[in-house]
């Protein structure tokens, strides 16, 4: 769907030490990064900027993230965009907690950058596949990591 | 019917002979009726006539008797008998008259002693101024009698006369002495009686008759008595023989005929002889009826005072065994204050005839005093039945104080006056003994009591601490576990940053890193993983123990189950060089339990096995047992081995044997405890088998159908 060169993703995490990692990472490996530290922030950015993926700390201040993928799933212009859930919690109910709200994909911190841009790259897959079978004549495709 | 004066009769051809002969005969006899036969025979013999007969007056005179007759063939005549009062009958009148007449045709309704209806009637009288005593009655030679027959008339006539005057008179002489003699037998008041031999009965006085003669208008009752007295009299004189002269005395039980009561009678019996009536008996009955229940009256009073006296005895007598048999003294007293009665108890209180010894003899009077005082007490107090009190006494014998309780009670003669006093003495020495200990008793069980309620309340108060010390153990354990998930998630966040950075460097994100620095990158990572373990283990055992683990139930297969994690430690497998086997035994079913905590165990426990087998082979078998309907999980290692004295320890938080190499074969130490606490989540077992240098099984032990929570 995206115009873009790069596949963007919006990494939401408060914590700047991860968000920054997983944002060099991402970039090393090809994909555009743009950043949000909490809940509003991510909310407005999705919104404006409407990346091609969201990466979801849940765990947020000013708003959770399970606030702001409700918000976003209920916004029409941005019901489409996959939201993959992180969390340090690996107690029970943040999963459960993560799918209601509507988040696409679950991670459980600590996660290392290769396995979380792994799974960014599966979903981003199954979505051009699915816009793909929808929309035939499109012939934008996703960029790949090279 | 036709009656006239006879004529005169003709002249006498008779010859004076027979004429004297019947004279002489008439003089010697004395019976009216043996004269008239001789004259009847005398005409019949003498003077043509068919039928004679001759009616002679009876002793009273009332009635006409036929004593003698001649030709008169009919039989139903001879009890003729002619009433003199029927005066219109021709021959009561022709007796009245004076002169013989001539009955022609007598009439039918007239009764006749000849069979001839006509006849002569000759009154039989002494002269003409005289009342006839008979008729001489002739028939046959016609209307005119002969002189012959007139003769025999008049001469029978006067002989006839003369007959029945005298006979008259004696006969009233004897009547009078009679009436006499009956008056004399009625006036004695017993019953007299004279009868022949046989009983029957001749002549009784009126005491006699009320007995033995029922009257016509008697009652039934009455007659019946009556005929069984005779009986009974019959019967007594017929019993007892009775000699010629003597006098015989025997009882006669008689029934009263008008009481119906029985009279008991003295017969006393003679016989009487007389020349010419033969022998009679006579019998004097005396009523002793009365004397008969007077003397049974008597004897009867005498055997019941004899009873009485006999029960009084036997009363007496029992009521001594009685009152010697209560254990306690009793004792009665007169109105003086002085013992009449005491049994055997009180008399050893109270009377010690055997006793020598001076001081019992003195206890004994001390006794004596002391009842004596409590008796007056009694005795002062008039109106009161029962009194009470307590007197100190003492054993005569060993001089034991005896305390005992006295009970009196007053006995008052018929006018209401104090006759006797009765005491009964209770020992109360036990009594007082048990009211004493029954008072310690009662003392202890306050005290009991009160400590039971320290207790208690001290109980409460400890319950109390205990609950709030549960409430705030259990916020402090919610709040450790939170703290411990908290922390856990804190410690990630950095964590994940050193191991990204890590991980970056090593795949040379900012360039490329010399093999020195590569070597303390991978020590980083390492030491980092193995701290994120760490924390995972701690983690999952904080989890598990606030109850935060949620059970998953789906049904998995076994052998499914080993395909997975021997492809999830295939890196680890190659590296170890050991043989991995997995085999069934049997048939397994399906298991339905938390696949993803089976799961976790299966892993550990192998991979456990990889990390201290240095070679040899590592074996997962799948088992079923039937009657337990249990899977068994068994993962056998050709490893090290476990000391026995270890075995247990393995299972313990933090435990790897032998500290040092713990570091060589990595792992937390936890994953044994973590291992068994979610095979008891799961309703199962994890057991070891092991000998050092010959490896280890461990087992786990699943129900195939984990139940309901």
């Amino acid at each position: 769907m995206s115009t873009r060169e790069q596949p963007l993703v919006l990494v939401v995490e408060d914590y700047q030490d991860a968000r920054e990692m997983y944002a060099a990472y991402l970039q090393f490996s090809g994909y555009g990064v743009a950043e949000a530290a909490n809940g509003i922030e991510a909310v407005e950015k999705t919104q404006a900027l409407l990346p091609d993926i969201v990466l979801m700390d849940l765990a947020l201040p000013r708003m959770d993230g399970w606030e702001a993928t409700r918000r976003l799933k209920a916004d029409p212009r941005t019901r489409h965009i996959p939201i993959v859930a992180l969390t340090g919690h690996a107690l029970a109910g943040h999963a459960e907690g993560a799918r209601e709200a509507g988040c696409d994909a679950f991670v459980t911190k600590p996660c290392l950058p290769d396995a979380l841009v792994a799974e960014i790259k599966r979903l981003l897959d199954q979505q051009s596949s699915k816009s793909e079978n929808k929309t035939s004549s499109s012939t934008t495709k996703t960029r790949k990591r090279p | 019917m036709a009656r006239v004066a006879a004529p005169l009769a003709p002249v006498s051809n008779i010859d004076s002979d027979a004429k004297l002969a019947f004279v002489e005969f008439l003089l010697t006899s004395v019976d009216v009726q043996e004269s008239a036969r001789r004259a009847v025979d005398w005409l019949v013999a003498h003077v043509p006539v068919t039928e004679a007969a001759v009616l002679v007056l009876d002793g009273p005179g009332n009635e006409m008797l036929l004593v003698a007759e001649h030709g008169i063939s009919s039989g139903a005549i001879i009890d003729f008998a002619l009433a003199r009062d029927d005066t219109r009958h021709p021959l009561v009148e022709a007796l009245s008259g004076s002169e013989t007449i001539y009955i022609q045709n007598l009439a039918a309704h007239h009764p006749s002693p000849l069979e001839s209806r006509t006849f002569h009637a000759v009154p039989l009288r002494a002269d003409a101024s005289e009342a006839s005593y008979g008729l001489l009655l002739v028939s046959g030679p016609g209307r005119d009698l002969d002189a012959d027959t007139v003769w025999v008339g008049r001469t029978l006539g006067k002989h006839v006369s003369r007959l029945i005057g005298r006979q008259a008179l004696a006969e009233t002489r004897f009547g009078q002495e009679r009436m006499l003699l009956y008056s004399i037998i009625n006036a004695v008041t017993d019953p007299i009686l004279l009868t022949d031999t046989e009983g029957k009965l001749i002549i009784a006085n009126s005491h006699a008759e009320k007995l033995f003669a029922a009257p016509e208008e008697a009652s039934e009752g009455w007659r019946r008595a009556a005929a069984l007295n005779n009986m009974l009299f019959s019967a007594a004189l017929s019993t007892s023989a009775v000699g010629m002269s003597e006098l015989a005395r025997r009882e006669l039980l008689l029934v009263d005929p008008l009481e119906g009561s029985d009279l008991l009678f003295e017969l006393m019996s003679s016989r009487a002889k007389d020349e010419r009536q033969g022998t009679y008996v006579v019998s004097i009955l005396r009523n002793v009826t009365d004397l008969a229940r007077a003397k049974e009256e008597i004897e009867e009073s005498y055997r019941t005072l004899r009873v009485a006296q006999a029960e009084v005895r036997d009363e007496r007598h029992r009521l001594d065994l009685i009152i010697d048999s209560v254990a306690d003294p009793i004792l009665v007293t007169d109105q003086e204050g002085d013992i009449v009665l005491m049994n055997t108890p009180a008399e050893r209180l109270f009377n010690a005839p055997g006793l020598e010894d001076e001081a019992a003899l003195r206890r004994v009077r001390a006794n004596g005093a002391n009842l004596t005082s409590f008796v007056s007490n009694v005795l002062t107090r008039s109106g009161e039945q029962r009194y009470r009190g307590e007197i100190q006494l003492t054993d005569p014998l060993v001089g034991r104080p005896l305390p005992v309780e006295a009970l009196a009670g007053t006995i008052l003669s018929e006018q209401g006056e104090l006759m006797w006093v009765v005491t009964i003495l209770h020992d109360l020495t036990e009594a007082i003994e048990k009211a004493r200990l029954y008072e310690q008793l009662k003392q202890a069980s306050v005290e009991l009591e009160r400590k039971v309620q320290e207790a208690t309340a001290e109980l409460a108060e400890q319950n109390e601490l205990l609950r709030r010390q549960h409430i705030a153990l259990e916020q402090a354990s919610n709040l450790k576990s939170q703290f411990l998930a908290n922390m856990s998630h804190e410690f990630r966040t950095p964590l994940n940053a050193i191991l990204g950075y890590t991980h970056m460097l090593l795949n040379n994100v900012t360039g490329q890193v010399t093999d020195p620095q590569r070597k303390s990158l991978t020590r980083i990572d390492s030491n980092a993983k193995h701290l994120l373990a760490l924390i995972n283990d701690i983690l999952d055992i904080t989890r598990i123990e606030a109850g935060r683990m949620p059970l998953n139930a789906t049904t998995f297969r076994v052998s499914e189950l080993f395909d997975e994690v021997q492809s999830e430690l295939e890196p680890i497998i190659k590296r170890s060089n050991l043989t991995v086997a997995t085999k069934q035994r049997g048939t397994v079913p399906s298991v339905r339990s938390d696949r993803q905590k089976v799961k976790q165990i299966v892993l550990n426990l192998l991979s456990n096995a990889l990390k201290f087998t240095p070679a040899g082979s590592v074996t997962m078998t799948a088992s079923y047992d039937l009657r337990r309907k249990e899977v068994a999980i068994a993962v056998k290692d050709t490893g090290v081995g476990i000391p026995a004295e270890d075995q247990v320890k393995v299972f313990e938080d933090f435990r790897q044997l032998d500290s040092s190499p713990a570091r060589g074969y990595g792992g937390t130490g936890l994953g044994l405890s973590i291992c068994r606490r979610l095979a008891n989540m799961l309703d199962g077992t994890i057991d070891l088998e092991s000998a050092v240098g010959r490896g280890s099984t461990f087992t786990l032990r699943l129900p195939a159908k984990a139940r309901r929570r």
